[in-house]
C-alpha cells in the first residue's frame, strides 16, 4: 500500500532537484527555467496527493490554475529570453548585469 | 507487493532519474527532452492519484505545448557549448549540499509521522468521473477564479507576441491622422513663371538630344 508520506517524498526529491538544478545551471538561462518547471511539477504533485488522499476535488483545482499561471510564465519568460537574445547576442545570465543587481 | 506498488515504484524512479538528467545534461536540447520523459512520468504518477484529468492536462498542456515551447528557442538560439562547460562545477557541491539537506529534512518529517493520519485513500467507484467533478467545481464554486485564469492567459500572450514582434523596416502603411490632417499647402505649389516659345531649338537643348 502507498502511503501519502511517499508521493510527499517524491515531491520533495523532484523539488530538491529542481533547487539544485537552479544553481547548477547558472549560466544558462534556459536551463534555470527547465528547473523552475521542475519545482513546479513537484508542487503540483503535492497538491494532487493532499487532494487524493483528503478526498478533497479542491487540491485539483489548484493544480488547474497553477498550471494556467506556469504556462504563461514560461511563455513571458522565453519572451524575455528571445527578445535579450536579440539584443545581447548571449544568454548567459552573468552578461546581463547592466542594471549592476 | 501488488501491482499499484510496482508501477508508483517504477514511475517514481524514472521521473527523479529524468530530473537529475534535467540538470546534468550538457545539451539544452537533451535537458528539455528529459523534462518531457519527467512530466510524462509524472502524468502516470498522477493517474495512479485518480487526478485522471489533470494527467492527462500535463501530458497535453506541458508535453505538448510548453516543452515544444521551449525546444524552439533552445534550437533557435545559438548556444555557445563551450562556453556553458566553463565553471560548471563551481556551484555543484553548495547545490548538492542545499538539495541534499532539503531532501534529508522532508524523508525525516514525513517518513517518521504519519502523514494521512492513519485514514486510507479515498476510493471512487468504477463510474465515477473525475472530469465531471472538476468541471463542476470550475464551472460553480470556482468560476471567478477560472475567468481571472483566462483573462491571464490572454494578457500572457498578448505580452509574448508584443514583446517578439519585430517591425519591419520596409514595411508600408498608412497614417491615419497624418492623411486627414494633410493642408493643401504640403502637397501643392504653385510657382508663377513667364511663358516660353516652344521652338525646335530649344527643345533639342533643354532635352540634350546630340545631332
Amino acid at each position: 500500500m502507498i502511503d501519502l508520506s511517499d508521493f510527499l517524498i517524491l515531491g520533495a526529491v523532484v523539488f530538491s532537484t529542481g533547487v539544485a538544478g537552479i544553481l547548477f545551471k547558472q549560466k544558462n538561462i534556459i536551463n534555470m527555467l527547465m528547473a523552475i518547471e521542475l519545482m513546479l511539477l513537484a508542487v503540483n504533485t503535492n497538491f494532487v496527493a493532499f487532494s487524493h488522499y483528503r478526498g478533497d476535488p479542491a487540491g485539483q483545482i489548484f493544480v488547474f490554475f497553477i498550471l494556467v499561471v506556469a504556462a504563461a510564465e514560461a511563455a513571458i519568460g522565453l519572451a524575455i529570453v528571445v527578445l535579450l537574445f536579440r539584443n545581447r547576442r548571449t544568454i548567459e545570465v552573468a552578461d546581463w548585469s547592466e542594471l549592476k543587481g | 507487493m501488488n501491482f499499484e506498488t510496482v508501477v508508483f515504484y517504477v514511475f517514481a524512479a524514472l521521473t527523479v532519474f529524468a530530473a537529475l538528467r534535467v540538470i546534468t545534461a550538457r545539451n539544452p536540447v537533451h535537458a528539455a527532452l528529459f523534462l518531457v520523459l519527467a512530466f510524462f512520468s509524472m502524468a502516470g504518477i498522477w493517474i495512479l492519484l485518480e487526478a485522471e484529468f489533470l494527467a492527462i492536462t500535463l501530458v497535453l498542456v506541458y508535453v505538448g505545448a510548453v516543452m515544444v515551447l521551449f525546444l524552439f528557442v533552445v534550437m533557435m538560439l545559438d548556444i555557445n557549448l563551450v562556453r556553458m562547460r566553463e565553471g560548471l562545477w563551481r556551484w555543484v557541491p553548495f547545490g548538492a549540499v542545499l538539495a541534499g539537506l532539503l531532501v534529508f529534512e522532508m524523508v525525516w518529517v514525513l517518513g517518521s509521522s504519519d502523514v494521512s493520519g492513519g485514514k486510507a485513500a479515498v476510493r471512487h467507484a468504477a463510474d465515477y468521473s473525475n472530469t465531471k467533478e472538476l468541471g463542476r467545481l470550475i464551472y460553480t464554486e470556482y468560476v471567478y477564479p477560472f475567468e481571472i485564469a483566462a483573462a491571464i492567459l490572454l494578457v500572457a500572450m498578448v505580452a509574448a507576441i508584443a514583446l517578439t514582434s519585430r517591425r519591419r523596416k520596409d514595411a508600408k502603411s498608412q497614417v491615419i491622422p497624418d492623411q486627414i490632417a494633410v493642408s493643401k499647402a504640403d502637397r501643392l505649389r504653385l510657382i508663377k513663371m513667364p511663358a516660353e516659345k516652344h521652338t525646335r531649338e530649344k527643345l533639342d537643348s533643354t532635352t540634350g538630344v546630340a545631332r
